[in-house]
């Protein structure tokens, strides 16, 4: 088994669990992108390296960012936590630190994204139980060459999501 | 890739759909139901992951991309309706209709 899948497993879990439990919706959210951080190193494990960029980028970086705004919009109320909160999100972070320097450094073997992509033909594509990482290259000719309409489709649905918050945050002017 | 990796990964995303649901049914706040639904989409997203790593084929990642997608445009309206009924100096709305909760209800 896969040691830096496993611990990142682990550590997706334990903040996922987290993330159900806080009291406060701010600390929530922090222990959910610590969450998908793992899942980011899981997908790098599994030779997905596209997939664990934009969990990275978008998901962690853009959609749970719109959170913490709105939750800033809203009010944060009560005392600053003490250093005792900091342990165990600490902990996370570090052993997920850990984790992917040790796999970076010492064995970039276990990072499927990491090794260099086999041609997918002949024998790859026979001996389909052990696949050949998927490179971002061939997820792109794939998003814009069979599926160009799903990606137009896409487009128009986050269209109609900006003008579904546009309408809804929009104030009337008096 | 062994298998028992392929069955750790998608062990590991039914688990985080199971507590988002738990979390889901459980919590009364809206934006732990929203951070919870976040928690299944991203579950069903990684499970995508993982089955085109298992066949060595860019789809489960396109499939991955339209779930992001779907996930930023829920999350904008759904935090537009979640300010729009905090209220933010207008009056609570009373239904379900948008152009209601914009004006604030009254």
């Amino acid at each position: 088994m896969n040691p830096v899948l496993a611990v990142s497993a682990a550590v997706a879990v334990a903040s996922t669990v987290a993330v159900v439990i806080q009291r406060k919706a701010v600390h929530a959210l922090l222990y959910l992108i610590v969450s998908f951080f793992a899942l980011a190193v899981a997908m790098l494990a599994l030779g997905a390296a596209f997939a664990a960029a934009l969990e990275v980028v978008v998901y962690a970086g853009a959609i749970l960012v719109l959170f913490v705004f709105v939750l800033m919009m809203i009010g944060v109320e009560g005392p600053v936590p003490s250093l005792r909160a900091w342990l165990f999100p600490a902990l996370l972070a570090i052993l997920l630190f850990a984790e992917l320097a040790y796999a970076l450094f010492a064995r970039p073997e276990l990072l499927e994204a990491l090794s260099v992509a086999a041609p997918a033909s002949g024998a790859a594509q026979v001996a389909y139980a052990v696949p050949a990482p998927v490179p971002p290259k061939a997820v792109g000719l794939a998003l814009f060459g069979p599926y160009a309409v799903a990606a137009e489709i896409a487009a128009f649905l986050l269209l109609s999501g900006l003008v579904g918050a546009y309408h809804l945050g929009r104030r009337d002017k008096a | 890739m062994n298998p028992a990796d392929l069955e750790l990964a998608l062990g590991l995303a039914a688990l985080l759909f199971v507590i988002g649901l738990a979390g889901m049914l459980a919590r009364r706040s809206l934006v732990f139901m929203l951070l919870c639904a976040e928690i299944m989409l991203n579950a069903g997203g990684f499970a995508f992951i993982v089955a085109g790593a298992r066949w060595g084929a860019p789809d489960g990642q396109v499939i991955f991309i339209f779930l992001l997608v779907t996930a930023a445009a829920e999350v904008a309206v759904g935090l537009a309706l979640i300010l729009a009924l905090s209220g933010q100096g207008r009056g609570r709305p009373k239904g379900l209709d948008a152009d209601e909760m914009r004006r604030g209800g009254d």
